[in-house]
């Protein structure tokens, strides 16, 4: 397992598998951090179904249609980058994840519109409108609040992650033989493209 | 090589290239970052077991003796914060866990050697916050460490300040657990199948399962109590539709799994203690190893025990209890295969077997009485009394707080090459026993004659209970100021410690103390069982 030289301090360590398998354990507790709020949203659910209903009626199921195949694609373009470097083509994979990097863009612009039209109806925890509702549409919207904002704080952390990794790709610190960095990164953008793809249509499909 | 003295330690050689004190914050070797935690945590420790002392020389008299109702609300409230959160959830993990599992599975460093200094900064960080949580204006938590809707919606006090400490911390617990899993599936040495790993490290890697698994759940649950205070979006308000029972079960989804990340590496650490010194090989190795894995399982799914008072179908109640009951059951295969192994083991009594047996006593009392507070009927007389602060001392404070003083004796001289006074050593953990007795077991009886858990006054038939308490107390606490100080005077003059005075036979005891950088001058190909002492001729002939 371990072949290097005798006590060489400097020594390069490189375990793919172990990056890898770490990134994965990580993913996991995302999926758990979800997976508390996926619970609080089905207690909430089964106690207030028709309220839910009700309150879904009020989404924009367009806007979330647009940000969904958005991210879906962002997704696959994210995939492409690896594949592109693995093919030795570096100028390629740039293209892609820049690419990742504008969806992943414009599906915070499209929520942007989307919480900004809420809150201008006046719907935000603890606005006058809101508590004038029944209380399963006042959780309707708390949770709509909590889990997409949870959403996209973590779409903005892969951003930062994307963007890093499109400026070690330029550096060549990410390289067609060494690229577990890219690898990982991509592997939490798809977490947060899977976790897009249960809260769609949890909040704009069931109506 | 286990005498080779020429070998520059871990200490006289850094990872980078930096001296001083820059050597150790930057630093990305295993043992100095063990150390790191050592010093913060201890630290720590200190800190709350002076709160500890303020809080019982409130309760030695009934009404008013130096403090004022809100500074004990605030007081019991950090003192469980800071040993919960800072020292037993990281103890043995991050001190004794960052230190000895690369060693004890052969690898030169943990898996993420980088990321391991992050946990320690990010713990740090969290500790500063909690820190900076007690000046704010507003003031110190009041909430109890539990933070219980829809109390710690409404108390004034710095509650989100100390809660996103929680949450910190929380990170570096889970990314501490995914650096050691990784580190058993990718870095043992050859030949060292996991049925061939010490117990120690098994035991550590059930735990780091459990961090990451349980703290995702718990760094949720703050973050909506956040959220709540921030906004006001009612997942857990009533008045707007929500459910404050919601929160205990989110709360204790988290906690009580806690329960066992503080106490299965303590656990660990026995049966690596027993073996070495009864120089018999563990009874029931794989029974202990599969125990860890079976407490870590059904550890998850018993945390409505918590909430039997609280509101929940009585059939809810009866499964949640005979779930608890069934807990029991691996908790007592360690505790009977360790009893087996001495059994016709030629027992060399030193400090840290003494522990051993201090803990075997104390947390048997600590959870025979869980039994009581498990079954419904008993439960319902003594929720929230000092029954139950008792059993959750005894467990914890004799259990982990036991077994962290066992292994501070046990790894002391790999640690820092140095031997403490055995003398003073034994002294202490007779002194430790008396007054950890005195402290918690009054609290027994008050708690089954009614006297409920956190209150700042007391009925005057409850006085010399108290006072016994108070008095145990000072006597447990001066024990832990003179462990601490014969420890800190060893560092500097005590004998120089050979590399294996115990006759232990693991692989942290073929290396010199204190070991070399990279622990292995080349990596060792196992081929023993992890506790053959057949093993030691031939290490004394190296």
């Amino acid at each position: 397992m371990n072949n290097h030289a005798d006590s060489a301090v400097h020594q390069i360590h490189r375990d793919d598998v172990g990056a890898k398998m770490g990134m994965w354990l990580f993913l996991f507790t995302e999926v758990l951090l979800f997976g508390g709020m996926f619970l609080v949203y089905a207690v909430y659910r089964y106690q207030y179904p028709s309220q839910f209903h009700l309150a879904a009626m009020e989404l924009n199921t367009a806007m979330g249609t647009f940000n969904t195949i958005i991210l879906l694609t962002s997704s696959l373009t994210v995939a492409l980058s690896i594949a592109a470097l693995q093919n030795g083509k570096k100028i390629l994979s740039l293209i892609l994840l820049s690419a990742t990097l504008l969806f992943a863009l414009m599906f915070m612009v499209v929520k942007y519109f989307e919480w900004t039209a809420k809150i201008s109806h006046g719907i935000y925890p603890g606005s006058p409108e809101l508590l004038a509702k029944h209380n399963g549409q006042i959780l309707f919207f708390g949770l709509y609040y909590v889990m997409t904002g949870l959403h996209g704080l973590h779409v903005l952390i892969g951003m930062i992650v994307i963007a890093f990794m499109i400026v070690f790709v330029a550096r060549d610190k990410v390289t067609t033989d060494n690229y577990v960095k890219l690898e990982n990164s991509a592997l939490y953008w798809h977490l947060v493209d899977l976790i897009w793809i249960f809260l769609f249509p949890l909040f704009y499909l069931i109506q | 090589m286990a005498n080779d003295v020429a070998v520059k330690s871990f200490y006289q050689e850094s990872t980078n290239k930096y001296s001083g004190i820059l050597s150790w914050l930057l630093t990305k070797d295993h043992k100095r970052i063990g150390l790191m935690y050592m010093i913060a945590i201890l630290a720590f420790f200190v800190v709350g077991v002076i709160i500890g002392l303020l809080m019982r020389l409130e309760l030695i008299a009934p009404g008013r003796t130096i403090m004022d109702a809100q500074t004990y609300n605030t007081l019991f409230t950090l003192h469980g914060v800071i040993m919960i959160f800072l020292f037993i959830i990281p103890g043995l993990p991050a001190i004794f866990g960052n230190f000895f599992l690369p060693i004890q599975i052969g690898a030169r460093d943990v898996a993420f050697p980088r990321l391991n200094l992050l946990s320690w900064y990010i713990y740090i960080i969290g500790a500063i916050l909690v820190l900076v949580s007690l000046f704010l204006p507003g003031g110190p938590i009041d909430t109890g460490w539990t933070f219980y809707i829809p109390y710690s919606v409404r108390s004034t006090t710095n509650v989100s300040m100390a809660l996103f400490a929680a949450f910190v911390l929380g990170f570096s617990s889970i990314l501490t657990g995914l650096n050691f899993i990784t580190t058993v599936h990718r870095l043992r040495a050859p030949g060292m199948g996991f049925f061939k790993m010490p117990l120690f490290v098994w035991a550590t890697y059930a735990t780091a399962w459990i961090q990451i698994l349980a703290t995702p759940v718990i760094a949720l649950t703050i973050l909506l109590v956040i959220l709540e205070r921030t906004f006001g979006v009612g997942i857990f308000d009533p008045a707007l539709g929500g459910d404050p029972i919601l929160f205990q079960h989110m709360f204790w989804i988290y906690s009580h799994p806690a329960v066992y990340i503080m106490i299965l590496p303590a656990m660990g650490v026995v049966s690596e203690i027993i073996p070495t010194f009864s120089r018999r090989t563990i009874f029931g190795y794989k029974a202990i190893a599969m125990s860890s894995l079976a407490i870590a399982f059904v550890g998850y799914l018993v945390w409505a025990h918590h909430m039997f008072s609280s509101g929940m179908s009585d059939t809810a109640r009866w499964i949640f209890s005979l779930l608890t009951f069934i807990v029991a059951l691996p908790s007592g295969v360690k505790i009977f295969n360790w009893v087996a192994t001495m059994y016709k083991g030629s027992i060399d009594p030193q400090t840290p077997f003494l522990w051993v047996m201090n803990f075997i006593f104390l947390f048997s009392i600590g959870g025979l009485t869980g039994l009581v507070l498990g079954s419904l009927a008993t439960d319902i007389h003594l929720t929230d009394t000092y029954f139950v602060v008792a059993h959750f001392h005894y467990v914890m404070f004799g259990g982990t707080g036991t077994i962290f003083f066992a292994a501070l004796h046990y790894w002391f001289p790999k640690m820092f090459g140095k031997m403490y006074n055995k003398k003073f050593a034994n002294i202490a953990v007779v002194a430790y026993f008396i007054g950890f007795n005195m402290l918690y077991f009054p609290k027994f009886i008050m708690g089954y004659m009614g006297m409920p858990r956190r209150y700042y006054d007391y009925l005057p038939q409850f006085t010399i209970y108290q006072e016994i308490s108070t008095i145990g107390s000072w006597i447990l606490s001066g024990t832990i100021f003179f462990i601490i100080g014969y420890l800190i005077h060893a560092l500097k003059y005590g004998k120089k410690a050979t590399s294996n005075p115990w006759g232990g036979v693991t692989l942290e005891w073929h290396i010199p103390s204190p070991p070399p950088l990279e622990n292995f001058e080349t990596i060792p190909i196992v081929t023993h069982e992890p506790y053959d002492f057949s093993q030691l001729k031939e290490m004394k002939d190296e």
